[in-house]
């Protein structure tokens, strides 16, 4: 197991150079520069900033120079804050989008998983319809018209809650609800067809010809298996979570990592955008990796190799 | 009294393309220690009977309409689940045709093999384990103490029947439902197979019920035989009688099909035409379009009754068909003609 651990982050970590190499062409790629403005900037001015981010080298020595920086963990200084590094702005935002992607992940998990298995156990019942009608509505409606539509009930109509800003624990609620609920309905669904293709299996038959009780086959025959589906969405969804949605951050107000995706393009703040995009591989790659372990773990037909 | 003594037994499958009539009014008894064997064609509603008992159709679509199936004096159609899970596993068990996917393949043989144990009786983890080796022993499954804690998917498949067989009896139950045991595995083990299912039931006396296409494993393990066509019983008996005083012209021309009682460098003889078409109703005999006999008449009304030749001896008393004499003297007239006068698809005869 350590082998394929060590194996599967050598790999990742080829993935990550590639993906760097070539978010590093696409932005040298693009036209313009950082430093364009409407305001006309004198020459000898411009030529000293791009001095001083080094713009003035040759492109493959200022990838060498960046890819040094970046193995030592330093992303550089954003190119469009003045004397903000990259690191420290991942460094400000990031714990708060981990921190509502956490919350709303574990809400999507106990809201979805246990609504799928009910639906799959109970199909074709109300019991079935009506989680996965919601279900099916959370999929559809996009979380711009959810966080509105909730603000507007439990932040204006009851005034239960704060509509907007990161202050104390209330202010989380509703942005992790919006964004939860979203997550919530995929996992329900997904619960749903992997316990149902379970529940028709053979073997569940031969339990229930032992004498098996409904409940033990639900928990013990089939909740291994039938979370599989589950399990290998939760990696892109735990890392797509936790590195925030512009969406919802916009919405209500929340300084998180979301936004910058969308700040740094708008911008074309280079460091910024290579830090984001490294970042944002590397969950990807991680959460991957534990998916895979959590894998081999239930299923005891597949081995690490 | 019969251990299971079961009468009228009727499932149908209600689906969007009707009412399909699986089974159609079977009738059996079985004492203690006793081997019936079920023997008919793919969809005769053999397997079905077997399920219906074992109250595993899956309700909806399927139903049982009517019947009962007495088992030590209870009625196992009538049964609350709570009745039922007492019964399944601890006094009834089954072993299914595929044991590829008959065992979880995410749990370990181990936990399999004990369920029913713990399920049962009170016995702990531990004792239940041994108990598994044991069973596992029986079967002539090796190293068993080490390989009880595999997983399924480490076993080939005979060797995933024996753990399906060794599974079915831990308990020692008072029957056994064999459901083609041996139809999915490979020809050198199938004997194997059935040895070892006969010789667990000398072992601990259970009643067993063999499901099988193979006529050669009937004569050789059973003895008393059902002979199934179309959901319906078509002649009874003991294996003795079925196999030399067989009267019904669908068992006389099921026996012709044995091909190690055919001349050798012959074709093969096989029954003309195709099993019936149980989703419409089947007026008379479920036989009929397909019977090699001389014609006497339009089928037409209920199932013909079942007639008592001698004692145990029972048979669909067909009444449209001239089938007194031996089928010998049919058959070379109905290999010529057979193409002509034997509709393709059954069913179709109304």
């Amino acid at each position: 197991m350590l082998k394929f651990i060590a194996l599967r982050l050598v790999q990742g970590a080829l993935v990550l150079l590639g993906i760097y190499a070539v978010t590093f062409l696409l932005v040298a790629a693009t036209p313009g520069s950082p430093f364009s403005s409407e305001r006309a900037i004198a020459p000898e001015i411009l030529a000293q900033i791009e001095a001083f981010y080094g713009y003035d080298r040759p492109i493959g020595e200022r990838f060498v120079t960046s890819l040094g920086n970046v193995l030592q963990g330093e992303f550089g200084p954003s190119a469009v804050y003045a004397n903000r590094t990259v690191t420290q702005i991942i460094g400000e935002s990031f714990p708060v989008s981990l921190k509502l992607g956490s919350i709303s992940l574990l809400l999507a998990l106990l809201l979805g998983v246990p609504a799928g298995i009910l639906a799959a156990v109970k199909r074709n019942t109300w019991l079935d319809y009506v989680p996965m009608s919601v279900s099916m509505a959370g999929i559809c409606l996009p979380t711009f018209v959810m966080g509105p539509l909730l603000a507007l009930v439990f932040g204006l109509i009851l005034q239960w809650l704060p509509v907007a800003g990161w202050y104390g624990p209330e202010f989380v609620i509703l942005p992790a609800t919006t964004l939860g609920l979203y997550y919530a309905a995929y996992f329900a669904r997904l619960t749903r067809g992997g316990m149902l293709e379970m529940l028709n299996q053979d073997f569940v038959r031969t339990a229930r010809a032992k004498g098996v009780p409904e409940s033990t086959i639900v928990w013990k025959h089939c909740l291994k298996g039938g979370l599989i589906p589950a399990i290998t969405f939760l990696g892109p969804a735990l890392a797509g979570i936790i590195s925030g949605s512009f969406v919802v951050e916009t919405i209500f107000q929340i300084p998180g990592l979301g936004q910058w995706f969308v700040r740094a393009a708008l911008n074309r703040d280079d460091f910024l955008v290579l830090g984001l995009t490294v970042l944002f591989a590397a969950m990807i790659v991680i959460m991957n990796l534990l998916v895979d372990i959590v894998q081999v773990a239930l299923n005891p037909r597949l081995k690490y190799d | 009294m019969a251990l299971l003594e079961v009468n009228d037994l009727t499932t149908h499958f209600h689906t969007r393309d009707g009412v399909v009539r699986a089974v159609d009014g079977v009738s059996f008894s079985l004492d203690r220690g006793e081997t019936l064997g079920i023997v008919g064609e793919s969809g005769s509603g053999k397997s079905v009977t077997c399920y219906s008992l074992m109250r595993l159709i899956p309700e909806p679509p399927g139903r049982i309409e009517r019947g009962t199936a007495m088992f030590d004096g209870q009625d196992l159609l009538k049964m609350g689940p709570r009745e039922l899970r007492k019964i399944r596993g601890n006094r009834i068990s089954i072993i299914f045709q595929d044991p590829m996917t008959s065992l979880n393949p995410y749990l370990r043989i181990s936990t399999q093999l004990v369920e029913a144990l713990q399920m049962h009786t009170d016995i702990d983890r531990k004792s239940a384990v041994n108990k598994a080796i044991a069973a596992l022993e029986e079967v002539g499954i090796p190293e068993a103490s080490k390989r009880v804690h595999s997983y399924p998917h480490e076993f080939s498949g005979g060797m995933r029947q024996r753990v399906m067989i060794a599974m079915a009896l831990i308990t020692e139950p008072d029957l056994l439902i064999a459901d083609e045991p041996t139809t999915a595995l490979d020809v050198t083990v199938q004997a194997q197979i059935m040895d070892i299912i006969k010789q667990r039931q000398n072992d601990l006396g259970t009643a067993v019920i063999l499901v099988t296409h193979d006529l050669g494993v009937v004569a050789g393990t059973c003895d008393k035989v059902l002979v199934m066509y179309g959901g319906r019983e078509m002649e009874s008996g003991s294996a003795e009688q079925i196999f030399y005083h067989p009267r019904h012209p669908y068992t006389r021309a099921l026996q012709k099909t044995i091909p190690s009682l055919q001349a050798k460098g012959q074709e093969l003889f096989t029954i003309p035409g195709l099993p019936p078409d149980v989703s419409k109703p089947i007026p008379g005999c479920a036989f009929y379009p397909r019977c090699p006999y001389p014609k006497t008449g339009t089928p037409e009304g209920e199932r013909p009754a079942l007639a008592e030749i001698e004692p145990g001896h029972c048979w669909s008393a067909c009444g449209f068909c001239d089938s007194s004499a031996p089928i010998e003297t049919v058959l070379t007239k109905a290999g010529d003609v057979a193409d002509d006068t034997l509709p393709e698809t059954a069913g179709s005869n109304a």
